[in-house]
């Protein structure tokens, strides 16, 4: 009852934030340049046709007219239409934004289950030879843009080795979608029985999955070596350790428990990272992803579908830093969630 | 369980990509298409439908008449400008002020309903009433009204003439004049939509020889032969899956792995590459009407001086821009040495690099230190302008003209166009109707529309392309070569624009795969494909 109420209270005190979104994206698309009306005109529109666009788009209208038919629309649950795609932003972002999540989930997924057991065995063996293994590591998968790893796996384990299947997106050409309940193949496949469509999708997430893996390697081995290390020298430990624990209680079960904290602030960091990064991983593997629709739209000077994505990343990113924290609370008691 | 998803993944990555007997069945009647982009709208009448769903329009609608083939330049079936066949239409009766078409009467629109000559006036009068591009290309061939379009019984439809003009026929035969199902349409409009644009926008209501079963934005669209076609011989490919693949290594990996079956926006140096390697079938076909040009705002000092604008003529590096930009892949249109005038366009200019003559004409024209300007291109394909550019700006930089590139994003590309204020810049251009009274028209003409982007205005000009277009009308053909020769002639020793080259159309396909016709619209015809 006591956390709903605080949860209730966090989210009442982003509303403000909210609101500054909504009114600084509305501001940015239209100080961008280039016009949407002469865009969708076509090559081929006289003055006349390309007024006469704007204003069917309603884009003759004044600023504060505009804002607030915008408000207005969002206030029904209306995002605007895109032109990119000619559906409306809603039903494009529902649609895509499970294709991001789905992809960045198993990369961090993949990358937590690589990083966090290099960063303890690193602290463990502090200026071994893993240790320096764990620095090179992290430091060129950070210094590798994700494009090039991206492309660079599909050279090899899609055109010469033939290991991959074809970079087309969530999934093979000949193979259907599975029905939709939650939006992640994964899952929807397993929920309809299809093993085939699992196997299918689970090959199509490998190649641009591990490139976001390899991306957000670094700072979570870091992380997780710096805080343990810290943790390791404290005098707990020590005390654990001269008590006679065996090695795994004290590193496990006492180290890492407490080194956790830092980390889980470095994975709510990764993630959201990770859904910027994915914008050029959706695009080298053909993703049908929310970055990709966001980065067209913004090259068409199409409002609606940015406004939109800057939008629900916001709502996104505020749910993420409330789960982040609701998650202290339970990992470490003395945390309570009150901003 | 962070382990076992390790250990799935991993055994996933092992596994080599999945092939079943029943998946290499379906590839064989399947066609699957690679590209950058894919359409915003599948009805051509739309507000602002891309290029990419002209494909689907073209592929989904029938028109009354389309156009036949010929042998293009390098053996490429090619569409013949001059031969007009039926498509809907069973007959075409062409008379003084008016044409009559006679409809086939065995045609269906995919859901079954008779094509009715109500059809298609209510389809004629829709293009000429939506707006924007449909509107404007229905304009170019001098329809412009719907009282100009009557049914006469329920077969027959006659279009009057509002004026003689060679270009209505040819225009009735684009993408934009397609007969939509109205009866359907109609059934899905709103009141503030009665023309029921919504409704086409994500369904094809045609009687062509494809219909869109499944569109995802910006990901993919299929679609499936439609059985009851009567419009021509019935295509040979059952299905086609369109896919989006933002990424050009990507497509060309999927080619050269012989996963996808066409892609045709590949980048010049993967073309030529792949033209090396010689494992695909590789067709290069010039831009009907189309050219890419170095174009000057000649309002403006210091392009208002012919002299000056000749200067630029000689300071570009021509062969090197076709050899490192290109990589041969375009026609060049420079360096003419002898021979008269062509009654033809596009056609090479007498000019070629010359720094020495470049800085005696700066010189006359008294700027013999040069000056400084901004050179500005559409960042849209920056993989093409952008090296234009560099190669311009340091060869003009050798006769003591100092450009500033100016890179425009291609949202704002129009929009600075229309703006007419850039002094220099490179841009492209391309007509669907292939004569050259059309191209001059809205490249040259005093009525300076968009595509007059240097804001040029001549009279003389201006009388001789107005002389052509009445000529061509009344077919009077000393005229026509006459003017037409004039206009050219004066486009080249005038030189607003400097044409650099003709581009092309770089479609890449598997060996399997034939009937790939060359269309005006440069997009695909699914119609003709076949897959051995």
């Amino acid at each position: 009852m006591r956390v709903a109420r605080q949860i209730g209270q966090r989210l009442v005190t982003a509303l403000p934030s909210v609101a500054g979104v909504i009114v600084v994206t509305f501001l940015l698309t239209r100080i961008l340049p280039g016009d949407t009306a002469a865009y969708f005109a076509g090559p081929a529109a006289t003055p006349a046709a390309i007024e006469e666009i704007r204003a069917r788009l309603g884009l003759d209208q004044t600023l504060p007219v505009q804002f607030l038919r915008y408000v207005g629309d969002l206030a029904r649950g209306d995002f605007g239409a895109s032109l990119t795609t000619g559906q409306p932003v809603l039903a494009d972002i529902t649609a895509r934004l499970p294709a991001s999540a789905e992809l960045v989930l198993v990369a961090l997924v993949l990358a937590v289950a690589i990083a966090v057991p290099l960063g303890i065995i690193a602290a463990l063996k502090e200026r071994s030879l893993i240790d320096h293994a764990c620095r090179v590591v992290a430091t060129a998968g950070v210094s590798l843009p994700v494009f090039f790893t991206g492309l660079l796996l599909v050279y090899v384990f899609y055109y010469i080795l033939g290991w991959a299947p074809s970079p087309l997106g969530r999934l093979d050409v000949f193979a259907s979608a599975p029905p939709t309940a939650s939006g992640f193949f994964l899952i929807d496949s397993l929920l309809a029985g299809d093993v085939e469509t699992f196997r299918a999708t689970l090959a199509q997430l490998v190649l641009p999955a591990a490139t976001l893996a390899i991306f957000a390697l670094a700072p979570i081995a870091r992380m997780t070596r710096g805080a343990m290390l810290s943790v390791l020298g404290s005098d707990f430990v020590r005390t654990a350790r001269a008590a006679g624990l065996s090695p795994n209680t004290v590193v496990m079960g006492y180290a890492f428990r407490n080194a956790v904290l830092p980390v889980i602030t470095t994975l709510g960091m990764v993630f959201s990272f990770l859904l910027g990064a994915s914008v050029l991983v959706e695009k080298v593997f053909a993703w049908p992803g929310i970055g990709s629709y966001a980065v067209e739209a913004l090259i068409a000077s199409d409002y609606a579908p940015v406004q939109g994505f800057v939008l629900v990343m916001a709502v996104l990113y505020l749910l993420l830093n409330l789960c982040i924290d609701i998650l202290y609370g339970l990992i470490d008691p003395r945390v309570r969630i009150d901003a | 369980m962070q382990r076992r998803t390790f250990l799935t993944i991993a055994t996933g990555l092992a596994a080599p990509a999945i092939h079943s007997p029943a998946r290499a069945q379906a590839r064989n009647e399947t066609l699957l298409i690679v590209s950058e982009s894919g359409p915003n709208n599948l009805d051509i009448h739309g507000i602002g439908t891309n290029v990419p769903g002209y494909e689907v329009s073209w592929n989904c609608y029938d028109r009354l008449i389309t156009h036949g083939m010929k042998t293009g330049p390098d053996g490429t079936p090619y569409y013949d400008r001059d031969k007009l066949v039926p498509e809907l239409a069973e007959d075409m009766a062409v008379g003084d002020m008016s044409v009559t078409f006679k409809l086939r009467r065995d045609a269906t629109f995919q859901d079954g309903t008779p094509v009715r000559a109500a059809d298609v006036k209510w389809s004629l009068d829709r293009a000429v009433t939506v707006g924007g591009f449909p509107t404007f290309q229905m304009k170019a061939g001098s329809l412009e009204k719907a009282e100009q379009f009557v049914v006469v019984d329920d077969h027959t439809v006659r279009i009057d003439f509002l004026r003689k003009d060679r270009l209505t026929l040819p225009d009735l035969a684009v993408i934009v004049p397609c007969v939509v199902n109205s009866g359907l349409v109609q059934k899905n409009a709103a009141p503030n939509d009665p023309w029921g644009l919504e409704y086409t926008k994500q369904n094809t209501a045609g009687s062509g020889a494809y219909k869109v079963t499944q569109w995802t934005p910006g990901t993919e669209v299929i679609l499936e032969r439609n059985e009851a076609w009567k419009g021509g011989t019935m295509p040979k490919i059952r299905r086609v899956i369109w896919r989006m693949v933002p990424s050009s290594g990507n497509r060309r990996a999927l080619l050269q792995r012989g996963d996808a079956d066409i892609s045709y926006d590949l980048p010049a140096k993967d073309f030529a590459e792949m033209k090396t390697a010689g494992k695909l079938t590789l067709v290069s076909t010039p831009y009907s009407n189309g050219i890419q040009y170095i174009g000057m705002n000649v309002t403006k000092p210091p392009f208002d001086n012919p002299k000056v604008r000749q200067a630029v003529a000689y300071a570009i590096p021509y062969d090197k821009i076709m050899e490192v930009v290109l990589f041969g892949l375009g026609r060049p249109m420079f360096g003419k040495s002898s021979g008269p005038t062509e009654v033809a366009w596009p056609q090479p200019h007498p000019f070629n690099a010359n720094l020495d003559k470049a800085r005696a004409l700066l010189a006359e024209a008294g700027m013999a230190d040069g000056f400084e300007t901004t050179l500005s291109f559409d960042l849209g394909f920056a993989d093409v302008n952008e090296p234009i550019c560099i190669l311009l700006q340091e060869s003009l930089g050798k006769i003591g003209i100092r450009a500033t590139l100016n890179k425009i994003p291609g949202s704002n590309w129009r929009t600075e166009l229309n703006k007419k204020i850039m002094p220099l810049y490179t841009n492209v251009f391309s007509g669907w109707l292939d004569y050259p009274e059309y191209f001059f028209f809205w490249c040259y003409h005093g009525q300076n529309s968009v595509f007059n982007t240097m804001s040029y205005k001549s009279p003389t000009m201006d009388g001789l392309i107005d002389g052509a277009r009445m000529a061509a009308a009344s077919g009077d053909t000393a005229t026509y070569d006459r003017d037409v020769r004039g206009f050219v002639d004066l486009a080249f020793t005038d030189l607003p624009r400097i044409p650099l080259y003709q581009p092309y159309v770089n479609v890449a396909m598997q060996p399997n795969i034939s009937g790939y016709q060359y269309w005006f619209h440069r997009r695909l015809d699914y119609r003709s494909l076949a897959k051995a």
